[in-house]
């Protein structure tokens, strides 16, 4: 897509098996980087993005000219310092923020993919950003870092090729999407899904867009990211812009009028299918599926040293979840350190200004970068 | 640091595999970390204590020992330590198995009931004693299962515990504080 043309992309020709069956090759993969990669190669942290997040993490976003989504985190002086480290941020296969998605032309029916688009799985997602280690010649990376889907991707990394990282911040996320998730990102789907002009897929070659249905799945799940304290506290009852109810369907409420915006922005980034995509990705990931049940097996050959952080308030990914993962490299060894931290913010806590989030991701790295200096 | 932590750092081989189970704000781990062995790890419950570990750039695990050192295999380490906390376990007998489970070596230390300031406290003012090294009311006090240097000895005794132990009685009197070396 043209307003993707200035945007920092690798065209991978290495033909890439699914998980589905399919093998693609000469995808674009677009990618940002953050920071300097020093002489021995050895300060790259690789961090995954969430759901709706791409490769802009920090600075402005070229393409929304809003602030990167890690903006809190990434940047000289912050949690993932820039000035020290060299952190390189890939638009997931799926994406459609310049990586190869459903909204790409198909060259053999010369339309986009739409729903033709490949299955894609967080395994593939991972395997497909493993190109640009090779493109930026790093032998072992100092980090790979991310959140909610971002830290499933950290896992899946990990496990795939267990001695490519000396550190691992998996974030909020969970080893086995759970049915609450599932449901919820059906939730999403259905409602992309039933908007008329979704077209089974194929509105982009009949200039339509389902945004009532991308809207509405995006207010969904805004409320799962979440904590039913931090609503309260912000919103309460409060009416947004009037005295008293007006006994209609209006937005009467601050937080329905809220909540309005953030599905009307989201439609102007984010790409239908792309969501029905990703979220099916998500669904499908179960790191511990391939190893009978065992996660501890999907981190036997690692030696990866893991930080594990949950947040309090977070209902989506809960710490529980979070813990199983420190369980099970507990069981087998591994050395892994583990911090619930104390929000009200729910499940966005790790995108957001929380002081003893960012320090404990920040004081991790910074000493394990120390030890192997 | 407390004269204690140095005589509990004093007990640890050099670059052996250590888990501090309670350990507070990581002075002792950080001790250990910069003088005998890197490869140390600890469990702590309080989230404020858990932060000054990451703080001082320590590897800790937010957890509760009582339910979470189960999830370690036998021996994973070297030498577990255990700092004045076994007193306040609701079941330390079972803390004591998982220690000496997890660690092929555990160091616990006690808050010493047999200490003669102790024994003078109860003997002439005939309330609970208040101490340096106990310095809470009956009332607010966490501890739960308060012990002599003796009384553990027995304890390891009888469960076939090898315990190091030199002039017991002595220490018995003496010593505010009873620090072990433990062997399965």
């Amino acid at each position: 897509m043209s307003k993707f043309k200035d945007i920092k992309k690798i065209i991978i020709e290495k033909p890439l098996k699914l998980d589905c069956g399919q093998t693609i090759n000469n995808y674009p993969l677009a990618y940002e980087t953050y920071g300097k990669l020093n002489g021995n190669r050895s300060n790259a942290i690789l961090i995954f993005h969430a759901l709706t997040g791409d490769q802009f993490a920090s600075g402005i976003n070229p393409i929304t000219k809003k602030d990167g989504w890690w903006s809190y985190a990434l940047g000289p002086g912050k949690a993932i310092d820039t000035d020290k480290y060299f952190v390189i941020a890939a638009n997931v296969i799926g994406g459609c923020m310049g990586s190869f998605g459903p909204s790409d032309i198909n060259p053999e029916s010369k339309k986009p993919y739409g729903t033709n688009f490949p299955v894609i799985t967080i395994n593939d997602m991972v395997n497909a950003q493993y190109n640009l280690l090779e493109y930026f010649k790093i032998e072992k990376l100092f980090s790979v870092i991310g959140g909610s889907m971002g830290g499933m991707q950290v896992l899946q990394f990990v496990s795939n090729f267990p001695n490519m990282a000396l550190t691992a911040i998996p974030i909020a996320c969970t080893a086995s999407h759970s049915a609450q998730n599932i449901a919820l990102n059906e939730l999403g789907r259905q409602s992309i899904m039933a908007d008329r002009n979704w077209q089974d897929g194929f509105y982009e070659e009949q200039n339509k867009q389902p945004d009532k249905g991308l809207a509405v799945a995006r207010m969904a799940a805004h409320i799962t990211y979440l904590s039913k304290a931090g609503l309260q506290e912000k919103f309460g009852r409060k009416l947004q812009e009037r005295d008293d109810l007006k006994f209609s369907f209006d937005a009467d409420f601050q937080i329905e009028s809220y909540l309005r915006y953030q599905g009307s922005v989201f439609v102007d980034r984010f790409d239908a299918n792309s969501y029905l995509y990703i979220t099916r990705a998500m669904d499908y990931f179960d790191l511990t599926k391939k190893f009978g049940g065992n996660l501890s097996k999907a981190f036997e050959k690692s030696d990866t040293k893991f930080f594990i952080i949950s947040f309090t308030s977070d209902w989506l990914y809960p710490t529980s979840e979070n813990r199983d993962i420190v369980i099970a490299l507990n069981a087998i060894g591994k050395n892994v350190g583990f911090v619930e931290i104390s929000s009200d913010k729910g499940h966005d806590s790790f995108l957001l200004d929380i002081p003893d989030f960012l320090k404990t991701v920040k004081y991790f790295l910074n000493t394990s970068y120390k030890q192997i200096k | 640091m407390k004269k204690e932590f140095y005589n509990i750092a004093k007990l640890v081989t050099q670059n052996s595999k250590v888990l501090d189970v309670g350990c507070g704000n990581g002075e002792l781990m950080k001790y250990i970390t910069e003088n005998i062995s890197k490869d140390i790890r600890g469990i702590e419950l309080s989230k404020s204590n858990v932060q000054k570990c990451v703080e001082k750039g320590l590897t800790v695990i937010e957890g509760n020992a009582e339910k979470d050192l189960k999830q370690f295999p036998d021996g994973s380490f070297d030498f577990v330590i255990l700092s004045q906390t076994l007193q306040a376990f609701l079941n330390p007998e079972n803390v004591l198995n998982e220690l000496l489970r997890v660690g092929k070596k555990a160091i616990v230390s006690i808050p010493n009931f047999g200490h003669w300031k102790v024994r003078l406290h109860l003997l002439l003012k005939g309330t609970m004693p208040v101490t340096k090294n106990l310095p809470n009311e009956w009332y607010n006090t966490p501890n739960l299962h308060m012990c002599t240097i003796k009384d553990f000895e027995n304890y390891c005794k009888k469960r076939d515990i090898k315990i190091n132990l030199k002039n017991l009685k002595f220490h018995n009197f003496f010593s505010e504080l009873g620090i072990f070396v433990l062997e399965k």
